[in-house]
């Protein structure tokens, strides 16, 4: 696969676990050689550069701490054997645990961290040498679902102050969306789509895509979001007759699933309000229309199509192509 | 435990203990200080008994940083690479720990004895390996093989490499990284290593018996000397070096035994770390801290 | 320091202490062939030396099987002062240099006993030495297997009405063989080899009370190294074959290496 990651962005690297998006960072960091292929920074090949000379930070999913030395020596490791001269390096330690929020620490040893503090000292550590490319394994998965979605918002913001260029590795699809201002997802070694998140969501190139990034359901043989289906009691709004089947409660949210004429099943999300409007129950006739992506309403608009490019098929580096999604707007 | 066996069955190990380990070994140091201190130290300032003593030292000297480096090497190659014939290797390290040290000493004898298969070829450079210092230290160093490997190699293979990967990422060089990184995650069990490396140096009696041609004053060991004063009804000198030997045994398990002693509880009811497992201080789990704490 | 460098300097290191030897030692067991191996193993002496040390050792590891069983059963289930003491002492024949251990049971059990029990030049004196050496190995490799085994089986059998004996025959001890057998078969592998221990006490009298490897040193006082070579690849041979069913065994019950 080939793919560009822009400068100054935040690109996720996304995909179900063994695709190679792992593989593809450490080869980016020069912890693994690719069998062919370069890679290049800011235009200059460093495919034979080794891994300490590449200038890149890295943070893995379980955050190898040294865990013989304090926060404090962990953060100053890279510092260190750059021979910075002390001063400098306690000015820049105090710095970035300040940064991260544990300053307060700076004296523990890494088994008296919980883990979201440890990863947060590798994120400093890393950021120490100022690094060029910031790049992050997995980072939260190893951690509670409520630090993780705390650790999100952080880095965000953290990426906001600091802008380095940064490539983040995971599965999970919402972290992706939430993080990311560039999307690449990545499955079985190939590169199935690139671009803005909110894009490739409306756009998916393909089915994967489609599948990956959100939920979806089958709609006369094609992939459409659940959320862009309207349910009507009226057989005029609605080009596709159906029997409700169950009707199922989720909070603020209502899924509906429907038994289609022509065969199949769909499923329809609904908000609360408009679920009690309707009052189904099980067993109702119904019909689905379905929304654009652009948020009109209408029959038989199509939901997905391809206009972000796929993998490239002759090995050469890939553009993002998206529509500018600021742009006005322009033809779904 | 039912109680009607408790008492019967706590007083059969304790004599079977007692008779079979504990009064042998504290009888050694009656008879050594029987006749006074005075007679023991003379039986171990004794010339030969010096040179026993320097000579131990002096192969302990050569032998242990040979086989610690060793060890520590074998460990890495073991445990940070795959390759076939890993098994092959790991077996060849071990396998002086199944052979009975006199098999070790003919085996020597064999390749760097007179009649071996070196044998010309050292003569013919006028190195003396077999009844001599080299051979010696060679006996010793072999039966000592597995041990630095057998300590440390478990402990790398725990920690993994991550936190190497990550040092080199911050731009450590290889050497640096072992320095800074891997040698001080291996400290604990490579003191461990070390210190059964050199008690079995220094107590190691087959296989130096059969490579050093047992010529007192010369070649003889500490442990050959204690059998010479046996043979020689010489006991208070015997007894002396086997003091010595014994204070060393009992230091060493004073130092590695400590950790690693057998268990000597069951597990409580509850399921969860048996009481007799260390339970390592529990990370404070992130609830309980407050994520962006400005305090 | 070069990828190549270390390792060729670790396997030649091997090779020099390990490889190269053990491969003299079969080439010179073997140097005419079947015949001078077969010629020195079937001496009468090497018969005896060799039939003596089997015969020992299967003795000692069996006793010491049903030893270390009980000194691992007070550790775990029992309580009382001393006991970490005890726990201890349990390590020092694995600490002790053979020979000290050796001369210990001979100020014991030899001609100066207290208790004036001498077996010292008999075959009972071999029988201590080797229960000596051997024991830390039938203790501890039951010990860590017994503190982890689950009380709770034993209380449902005690509640389904078996007596205290039957939950020991039919619960625990079923537990426990794998671990037993494997420290049983290390312990015989040690008994096999050692020297040091038996040297002293034993006297070495050929036919009598000389073991396979006081044999083997003979023969190499006497520059007979073929045949010593010989019948020191028969105790090879008997250890590693000992060692791989020991491997196997741990592999196919999941024991825990405690030795």
């Amino acid at each position: 696969m080939s793919l560009e990651v822009p400068d100054g962005s935040l690109t996720a690297l996304l995909g179900p676990s063994g695709g190679g998006k792992s593989t593809l960072l450490r080869v980016v960091a020069g912890l693994e050689v690719p069998d062919s292929g370069t890679i290049e920074f800011d235009g200059e090949d460093v495919t034979g550069v080794p891994v300490r000379d590449r200038g890149i930070g890295f943070c893995f999913q379980h955050y190898a701490p040294f865990r013989h030395l304090t926060v404090r020596k962990n953060v100053s490791f890279g510092l260190e054997v750059r021979k910075r001269p002390k001063a400098e390096i306690r000015a820049k330690v105090d710095e970035l645990l300040d940064l991260v929020k544990i300053d307060h620490l700076a004296d523990r040893y890494p088994s008296q961290l919980s883990g979201g503090q440890r990863q947060r000292m590798a994120l400093a550590r890393a950021l120490a040498i100022e690094p060029q490319l910031l790049l992050l394994d997995e980072p939260f998965g190893a951690l509670d679902a409520r630090v993780r979605q705390e650790l999100r918002v952080w880095l965000r913001e953290l990426h906001e102050t600091i802008s380095v260029t940064t490539v983040l590795v995971t599965h999970d699809q919402e972290e992706a969306m939430e993080v990311a201002d560039h999307l690449a997802i990545i499955n079985e070694g190939r590169l199935e789509q690139i671009g803005h998140p909110t894009d490739m969501y409306d756009h998916p190139a393909n089915e994967f895509v489609m599948k990956f990034l959100g939920p979806a359901t089958q709609l006369n043989g094609e992939w459409v979001r659940p959320h862009d289906l309207v349910i009507h009691r009226n057989p005029a709004d609605g080009d596709n007759a159906g029997t409700v089947e169950r009707v199922t409660h989720l909070g603020f949210e209502v899924r509906v699933d429907v038994a289609l004429e022509g065969g199949g099943a769909a499923w329809v999300q609904l908000s609360r309000g408009v679920a009690n409007e309707l009052d189904l129950a099980s067993g109702d006739p119904v019909w689905i229309s379905r929304t654009g992506a652009s948020g009109r309403h209408g029959k038989g608009q199509p939901t997905a199509r391809v206009p972000s490019r796929g993998p490239g098929t002759d090995g050469a580096p890939l553009q993002l192509l998206a529509p500018d999604p600021l742009a006005p707007n322009t033809t779904s | 435990m039912t109680g009607r066996w408790r008492l019967p069955l706590r007083l059969a190990a304790l004599t079977y203990l007692g008779f079979l380990v504990a009064l042998p070994v504290g009888s050694v140091f009656y008879r050594a200080f029987q006749h006074g201190f005075g007679a023991a130290w003379h039986a171990i300032s004794s010339p030969d008994a010096v040179h026993a003593l320097w000579l131990t030292f002096l192969v302990a000297l050569i032998a242990v940083p040979l086989d610690t480096v060793f060890g520590v090497g074998v460990a890495l190659i073991l445990s940070r690479h795959r390759f076939p014939g890993a098994w092959l290797l790991d077996a060849f390290v071990d396998l002086p720990l199944a052979v009975s040290p006199v098999v070790v000493g003919i085996a020597l004898v064999l390749v760097y004895g007179k009649s071996g298969w070196f044998g010309n070829w050292l003569a013919g450079h006028g190195i003396t390996i077999i009844f001599s210092l080299p051979g010696i230290v060679m006996a010793s160093a072999t039966v000592a093989l597995p041990y630095v490997v057998r300590e440390v190699l478990p402990v790398l293979q725990e920690i993994g490499t991550d936190q190497e990967q990550a040092a080199a990422t911050l731009g450590a060089s290889p050497f640096t990284v072992f320095r800074r990184i891997t040698l001080p995650s291996i400290r604990r069990s490579l003191a461990y290593g070390v210190t059964l490396t050199t008690a079995r140096v220094i107590g190691e009696f087959g296989a130096v018996a059969v490579v050093s041609g047992l010529v007192a004053g010369k070649t003889e060991t500490l442990t050959l000397f204690i059998q010479d004063g046996v043979e020689n009804l010489n006991l208070v000198a015997a007894y002396a070096g086997a003091v010595v030997l014994a204070l060393i045994a009992l230091a060493v398990l004073a130092v590695v035994g400590a950790g690693r002693r057998g268990p000597t509880d069951a597990p409580t009811k509850e399921r969860g770390t048996p009481r007799w497992r260390s339970r390592s201080d529990p990370s404070p789990s992130d609830s309980e801290v407050p994520l962006l704490s400005t305090t | 320091m070069g990828r190549v460098v270390g390792p060729a300097l670790a396997v030649t290191y091997l090779s020099l202490l390990v490889v190269l030897p053990l491969a003299a030692l079969f080439s010179h067991a073997f140097s005419s062939g079947w015949s001078s191996f077969w010629n020195a193993v079937s001496q009468p002496e090497a018969v005896a030396a060799l039939k003596l040390t089997l015969l020992s050792s299967l003795a000692v590891a069996a006793f010491n099987g049903v030893a270390g069983l009980v000194i691992a059963w007070v550790l775990v289930r029992d309580d009382f002062r001393g006991k970490s003491l005890v726990n201890a002492v349990i390590d020092l024949p694995f600490a002790l240099p053979t020979i000290v251990a050796g001369l210990t049971l001979l100020t014991l059990y030899g001609p100066n006993s207290p208790f004036h029990l001498n077996v010292a030049n008999t075959r009972w004196g071999i029988l201590f030495a080797l229960a000596f050496v051997t024991l830390p190995f039938s203790v501890r490799s039951v010990q860590p297997v017994l503190a982890e085994l689950d009380r709770e089986t034993e209380e449902a059998a005690a509640s389904l009405g078996a007596s205290s004996g039957r939950v020991l025959w039919r619960i625990i001890l079923p537990s426990l063989a794998p671990a037993m057998l494997a420290g049983a078969g290390l312990a015989f592998a040690r008994a096999v080899g050692e020297y040091g221990s038996v040297v002293l006490i034993s006297g070495n009298l050929p036919f009598k009370t000389e073991v396979a490897s006081s044999w083997i040193f003979s023969l190499s006082q006497s520059d007979a190294l073929g045949a010593a070579a010989a019948v020191s690849v028969v105790l090879v041979l008997i250890a590693l074959l000992v060692l791989l069913g020991i491997g196997l065994l741990r592999r196919r019950f999941d024991i825990p290496e405690a030795v």
